[in-house]
């Protein structure tokens, strides 16, 4: 069920009446019930998949807390006789314990996860290697697996680290897996920022209601009017690779960046709009992302839930392991302070972005999408002093007009990375960004050429239109806040900016004869 | 307490550290500058600092760095 279908909308509208109807006792199993709808109506099978990972990572739970309560009863009961040492030894006793328990979920899961996303993958890559020919076994990959399966592996993890208390209701963990705004593209909630208001009884509050409501319009506005608008020409342009070169790459790498942008921030815009709307807060996934100087703000701005899972999870344990600190003590002692302090931090980040853009997706386009981020991240990270010599020498640094061209030259670097994404081929990128330089012809951007792109000029006026309201808006957030509780001050703004947006939605959304609105973007991932 | 103040001045040698207590919200330091801090911390002061006490709390200033330490040392 798409986000954009009739039958969506319907769905989410029962469910905001019956949710405010019920007594508020069941609501929490009321969206369990409606998550479990959601996704028997994607696929009765993927509910076999959700199940297992929700069932095994409330059992763990469960196990671990009840080694915490031992542990806890046993200290309690021997305050005045356990020695230092001996509580010592209880505790690293019970870690490892729950070590075992935490490693068992974690290869149940993510082994789910690795055989039913890149079984093929690892088959073509044989294939290719050894001129093998192994069958595809085709397996289905269940939506929202990537994120489904990493929202609760956090859980675990967090409460293996102590940091959230084991859930014992095993329906309320099944909700917080499947809460069905989130399987679609995400974020990946965490469960101490979920659970405080995922469960609670909710009174139906006008303000609350409708601010979630803007939102879910906002996020309309930006999937059907923009990102659904520009599909056929990005599709068209990074198909026909012997028509659309040069100058047409540049125009793909800017179309496919608004594109995605409107996509994957308005998909975020319906889940928290809905979320906000039953009253249940979730964490931004964005914050500007497009305002961002470098690419490390970038990454702290773009696909936030995404960037801090593997900063918290991966990034920083593999980091600090003791494998790794010893490495670096020994690094330091043969290659030197300078390269010594290096290798275990770039070591780390090496393997989180491969292992970010094999999240992605199982192709190798993807993987080296994420090592284009890796090399670019590790050059603006050694070339930092010497930007900073420079900016104490000119002081550019903190101008409007520096921060402007910082910021473009932010958008083009990660526009032009994400040409990975686009063609799907790692030589095919690099020979079309190639023709970027060496076919480049002005004359496409006057001929009429962009018109043939199945855009009209009514298209591109509504592109524009929509282009500058929401650079308008961000601009709005970047100095003053968010405009919706600007416009909640004054009743009539708000009522009608809310009816304005719904008009717009329904005019000018791209719709029309044969229209089939797309899945979002991150779906895929 | 000193020789952690000569390993964050090594990193950034114009932060106010006596003073400071947003180093991480205002994005001074960044994860890159938390592994080296810990990789120092681990061979200078030979106390090791375990992934799940990486938040914003204990790396935000010195002092709840070095009482982060301190707490470490004393388990």
């Amino acid at each position: 069920m798409l986000f954009t279908s009739y039958g969506f909308i319907a769905f989410i509208a029962i469910l905001f009446v019956v949710y405010y109807i019920v007594p508020k006792k069941w609501q929490w199993p009321l969206l369990l019930m409606a998550s479990g709808v959601f996704y028997w109506i994607a696929d009765p099978r993927y509910l076999i998949f959700i199940f297992v990972t929700s069932l095994s990572a409330w059992g763990c739970g469960v196990l671990m807390a009840r080694i915490n309560d031992g542990q806890a009863l046993y200290l309690k009961e021997h305050a005045d006789t356990v020695t230092k040492d001996e509580k010592k030894a209880l505790k690293a006793k019970n870690k490892k314990r729950k070590w075992h328990i935490l490693l068992a979920c974690l290869i149940l899961n993510i082994g789910i996860l690795a055989v039913t996303k890149y079984t093929d993958f690892v088959i073509d890559n044989i294939n290719n290697a050894f001129h093998s020919g192994l069958h595809k076994v085709d397996l289905i990959i269940p939506m929202g697996i990537s994120f489904y399966t990493f929202q609760t592996m956090s859980y675990i993890i967090d409460a293996y680290r102590g940091t959230v208390t084991p859930e014992r209701n095993p329906f309320k963990l099944a909700l917080f897996t499947s809460f069905f705004p989130q399987l679609v593209q995400g974020p990946i909630n965490r469960y101490g920022d979920l659970s405080k208001t995922l469960y609670e009884p909710h009174r139906f509050s006008e303000k609350v209601f409708s601010m979630g409501l803007m939102r879910i319009l906002w996020g309309y506005f930006k999937k059907v009017v923009v990102a659904d608008r520009m599909i056929t020409a990005v599709t068209m342009l990074v198909s026909d690779t012997d028509t659309y070169t040069g100058a047409y790459v540049f125009v793909a790498m800017f179309f496919y960046a608004f594109e995605l942008y409107c996509d994957f921030t308005g998909g975020i815009d319906i889940t928290i709009g809905i979320a906000q709307a039953l009253g249940i807060t979730m964490k931004e996934n964005f914050n500007l992302p497009y305002f961002s100087k470098d690419i490390k703000e970038y990454w702290n701005r773009w696909h936030i839930s995404m960037g801090s899972w593997f900063t918290d999870y991966i990034f920083y344990p593999l980091s600090v392991s003791p494998r790794m600190l010893k490495l670096s003590k020994w690094s330091r002692e043969h290659l030197g302070k300078v390269i010594g302090k290096r290798v275990t931090v770039y070591l780390a980040a090496f393997i989180v972005w491969f292992t970010t853009g094999l999240w992605h997706g199982a192709a190798w386009n993807f993987i080296v999408w994420g090592l284009m981020n890796f090399v670019v991240i590790m050059i603006s990270q050694e070339l930092a002093p010497l930007y900073s010599k420079f900016h104490k020498k000119f002081g550019f640094k903190g101008k409007s007009w520096y921060t402007v061209f910082e910021i473009i030259r932010t958008i083009f670097l990660m526009s032009l990375i994400r040409m990975f994404d686009c063609y799907r081929n790692v030589p095919m990128t690099f020979k079309m960004v190639g023709t970027m330089f060496t076919r480049f012809r002005l004359k496409i951007f006057t001929d009429g050429s962009l018109l043939k792109l199945g855009l009209t000029k009514y298209d591109y006026i509504v592109l524009a239109v929509a282009l500058i309201v929401i650079l308008s808006v961000s601009i709005f957030k970047y100095n003053r806040g968010e405009v919706r509780t600007k416009l909640y001050e004054k009743p009539w703004l708000w009522y009608g900016a809310m009816s304005a947006l719904f008009i717009v939605i329904i005019v000018f959304g791209a719709y029309g004869i044969g229209y089939d609105s797309t899945q979002f973007i991150y779906n895929q991932f | 307490m000193e020789e952690l103040m000569d390993i964050l001045t090594e990193l950034h040698p114009d932060v106010d550290y006596d003073t400071c207590t947003t180093l991480v919200d205002d994005r001074i330091i960044d994860s890159f500058d938390i592994i080296s801090i810990i990789s120092e911390v681990a061979a200078r002061l030979d106390v090791q600092i375990p992934a799940e006490e990486i938040i914003p709390e204990n790396f935000n200033s010195a002092k709840s760095l070095w009482e982060l330490i301190e707490r470490l040392e004393n388990e």
